[in-house]
């Protein structure tokens, strides 16, 4: 039996990018993309399923971020999850990596007793693969960056491949642990048809609240445990809940700073032949060298 | 990331507007069964919320991994190596996504693993699965098979054989055809025999299978020695095992990623399905119903993909300084396609509700005529939904197959030499629309199925309902052409009924059953033009075109033309 924790994202739609979506600035508008599950998260809990289904278990799928992130989490129990949980407070806002892997740190202990936590390689929008590492060095454990395959647990010793420059190694480590996982480790499992009917309306409490708009808060405690009851309540995690400390949270618990961000504009003027020859190699690569494309 | 449920502005449409109020309520056997099953819905709102939700799973497995895969399973093909069928690898990862999707079960009650889907709904899901890859409906439209399992089939085979195509661990395939019994199915001769404790046994051959390499088999077998006709035939179902060989697998013109099985059955036990002697003239035939409306989804998405690739490539493709799109013959031949589909899927989903009532009403009949309730309400309207459905079914599944044959053409045509080649889509398209107007009864024999509804006017009371009602603004003038068709219609139908000479009406039943379709597709149409402002352009081409169309019809059967078919040997036997 193997209890797998995996952190997913909701990341802006990138597959599909239309006309108005990038600004003037360089950003992207992110209210004109669509928002879905970052595809290496879904890969990471393809993982998890595989590992459950191979050696029995459960699987919690985890998101730091605003409520409507509750939507990915839906997805994440459409798969095949056990359960969802939702990591949210306005608190969060603008953390990076730093903050983001103390707060998903401090909930993973608070779920509860894991032997593996799955995350994406890195997530589409900030491609920066630092989250699933930090995460690890918070909670002390083993990790193994760049998996391709798990080839297996014994005595609670996982194997598994994982991708290094210009090729791959095999590796084993102690559990618990946490991977990071690339997009071509698996293809992930379809939404399965039941789950979708049963999980559809499966709720966070930031969701109920919405729903008992204008009602008590007794209201709203009736409807928790109904949802509860029901197996549809998506448990939402809160810095309160969590207990943590706001200087380590959000922007306050950041210290990246975005500098600039530039539009860069590709273009091309004319190309060169360079005559296959040693002296036109020689002349091609002082040049490269004087235009400081090299050395 | 295209999603073939949602990307579909005409099939949102028919979906937004089904009324399935009535069917859902029987299926969910009024929403009782969602204490049992967390999946069940607990009113008609979160029917249709589970509905769309699943069919945009569908979609998106669809669009997402099978149509990728289509070339490559055109490609690969089925193959048969030491008596083993392996499907092509595009077809392996198919079917298994399926059944990781739990979509094998679509029709299936809740308690057997399935979703418990009304058959329109899984009707909109082949369509959609066949767009991406019309050999594939081959497997995901054989759900039928259990259909059958679950209406015939006693408790123990519900549960023993229902749960494994779920799963999607068991396919299956029905097993009619035979080299001596194609479109005469009472030639059946394969053998079913019985031993001392009863067991039977089945001995014989059987062609043309399509899927005939799934593991649970459906055998129409004569178990009365000596009989000739279909009352000695029986309904049998078997696994598949080392007493069935697969002979050969068939080398085909279209859906390579079906394989089309010889099957030899080596006194294979089987077990009986429902009553001896009613193989053939109860199951089989009640099987027809939702076999041929099956076929009708795969050509109708068959037609949805030729009709894209052919737009597609007529906005791009420049010729002449401009892209051909803008060549009013090219243009023309996109909006009668265009006009066509939207015409076919009109009918479909009308077809399929009039099964759906037909199905449930029967449902509901029998099970209160077992607890011993009065049933005669249900049992009248399934009756009234069936004389409709007679008539629907093999009108769509001519109609819809033959114009999957024409689209998946003009497709082509439109392409030029493009279209020709191996690398277009659109090729393998015209390749597997070929096979939707010939399988599960061929178009003469939907029409034979069809012309007794057609020359009793069936729905004589439907049209005159019609022919009162006010339509608005411009939508009175194409009524009034509806009219001037029927018109056209009864004359028609006078003329033939005079001649009082059955070879007559056989050769005329073509004319006459076009006829119906116009009428019957054109009050669809017209009606949905009431509610969208698209659709009149729709009902525009359609029913000026039915129009022209019905007095061709009217033509050929009025002026002779038919008369030398007394002279047909004169004319056909010249070296």
């Amino acid at each position: 039996m193997i209890s797998s924790i995996v952190l997913v994202k909701q990341v802006p739609d990138t597959a599909n990018i239309t006309g108005n979506v990038m600004q003037e600035d360089g950003t992207v508008n992110r209210a004109k993309l669509p928002a879905v599950l970052n595809h290496e998260d879904r890969v990471a809990l393809e993982l998890a399923l595989q590992v459950k289904d191979q050696y029995g278990g459960a699987v919690a799928a985890v998101s730091m971020g605003p409520p409507r992130a509750s939507d990915i989490l839906r997805e994440c129990l459409y798969m095949g999850a056990d359960s969802a949980y939702l990591v949210t407070d306005r608190k969060f806002a603008g953390a990076d990596t730093l903050a983001t892997s103390y707060v998903l740190s401090e909930a993973i202990r608070k779920i509860g007793p894991f032997d593996l936590v799955f995350a994406g390689r890195q997530a589409i929008d900030g491609d920066t693969a630092q989250v699933g590492p930090q995460t690890a060095e918070k909670l002390g454990i083993p990790q193994i960056t760049y998996v391709d395959a798990i080839l297996g647990v014994k005595n609670r010793v996982l194997t598994a491949r994982h991708r290094i420059d210009g090729g791959s190694e095999v590796v084993t480590c102690k559990l618990p642990a946490l991977l990071t996982v690339l997009k071509d480790a698996a293809e992930p499992r379809p939404f399965k048809a039941r789950r979708v009917m049963a999980f559809k309306g499966a709720k966070s409490l930031l969701e109920l609240e919405k729903m008992a708009e204008g009602n008590s808060l007794l209201y709203i405690d009736k409807l928790v445990h109904e949802f509860q009851s029901r197996s549809m309540f998506i448990p939402t995690l809160t810095m309160d809940d969590l207990q943590l400390d706001p200087a380590r949270c959000g922007v306050q618990g950041s210290p990246t700073k975005v500098y600039k961000v530039e539009s860069v504009v590709l273009t091309s003027d004319g190309r060169q032949s360079v005559p296959p020859t040693k002296e036109g190699l020689g002349s091609l690569i002082d040049q490269l060298l004087a235009d400081h494309i090299l050395g | 990331m295209p999603n073939y449920f949602l990307d579909n502005a005409d099939i949102q449409f028919h979906f937004s507007r089904l009324d399935l109020r009535e069917i859902a309520a029987m299926q969910e056997e009024n929403y009782t069964q969602a204490k049992e099953f967390p999946e069940a819905p607990v009113d008609y709102d979160d029917a249709m919320t589970n509905y769309r939700k699943v069919l945009e799973v569908v979609g998106d497995l669809a669009g997402n991994r099978i149509a990728p895969r289509a070339a490559g399973v055109d490609h690969d093909g089925a193959t048969l190596a030491d008596g083993k069928v392996s499907y092509a690898p595009g077809t392996q990862r198919n079917v298994r996504e399926l059944g990781q999707a739990e979509l094998m079960g679509l029709i299936f009650p809740h308690t057997y693993d399935g979703l418990n889907f009304p058959f329109t709904i899984y009707m909109m899901a082949v369509e959609v699965m066949a767009r991406a890859d019309a050999s594939l409906m081959n497997i995901f439209g054989l759900q039928d098979i259990g259909d059958t399992i679950k209406k015939f089939g006693t408790e123990k085979q519900r549960r023993q054989y229902l749960p494994e195509f779920s799963a999607g661990v068991s396919t299956g395939a029905m097993a009619l055809t035979e080299p001596d019994a194609g479109s005469d199915l009472q030639a059946v001769k394969l053998q079913a025999y019985q031993n001392g404790d009863g067991t039977w046994f089945l001995r014989g051959v059987k062609r043309f299978i399509t899927n005939g390499n799934g593991e649970l088999l459906l055998v129409l077998a004569r178990s009365e020695p000596g009989t000739k006709d279909g009352r000695g035939l029986s309904l049998f179902v078997c696994r598949s095992g080392k007493t069935v060989k697969i002979r050969r697998i068939e080398n085909k013109l279209g859906i390579h990623g079906s394989p089309t099985c010889e099957l030899q059955f080596n006194d294979t036990p089987a077990e009986l399905l429902g009553a001896r002697k009613f193989g053939l003239i109860k199951y089989v035939f009640d099987l027809m119903y939702r076999a041929r409306m099956g076929v009708s989804a795969q050509a109708l998405g068959i037609s949805q993909a030729a009709y894209d690739e052919a737009y597609r490539y007529a906005k791009d493709r420049v010729q002449f300084g401009k892209p051909i799109v803008s060549i009013p013959a090219v243009a023309n031949m996109l909006i009668e396609m265009r006009v066509t589909l939207e015409a076919n899927r009109s009918l479909f989903y009308s077809a399929a509700q009039c099964v759906d009532r037909k199905e449930k009403y029967e449902e509901l009949a029998e099970r209160l005529k077992s607890e011993g309730k009065p049933f005669a309400e249900e049992a009248a309207k399934a009756k009234q939904a069936a004389r409709v459905a007679n008539l629907l079914t093999p009108m769509t599944k001519y109609v819809l197959t033959e114009s999957s044959n024409r689209i998946s053409y003009d497709a082509l045509q439109i392409h030029g030499g493009t279209g020709y080649m191996k690398e277009f889509r659109v090729e393998r398209l015209a390749r597997d629309a070929r096979i939707t107007n010939i399988y599960e009864g061929t178009s003469q024999l939907q029409i034979v199925a069809a012309s007794g509804q057609v020359t009793n006017d069936i729905l004589r009371e439907y049209f005159d309902d019609k022919e009162a009602k006010n339509y608005r603004g411009g939508l009175v003038m194409l009524a009034e052409r509806l009219k001037e068709m029927r018109h056209i219609f009864k004359t028609c139908l006078a003329y033939v009924m005079g001649k009082r000479d059955q070879s007559f009406v056989d050769v005329a039943a073509k004319d006459l059953v076009d006829l119906y379709s116009y009428l019957y597709v054109g009050y669809l149409v017209l009606d949905e033009a009431e509610e969208d402002a698209r659709k009149v352009f729709i009902a525009n081409r359609y029913i000026l075109s039915a129009l022209s169309q019905s007095r061709k019809c009217a033509e050929s059967i009025t002026n002779g033309v038919f008369s030398d078919l007394l002279h047909a040997e004169k004319i056909l036997n010249v070296n």
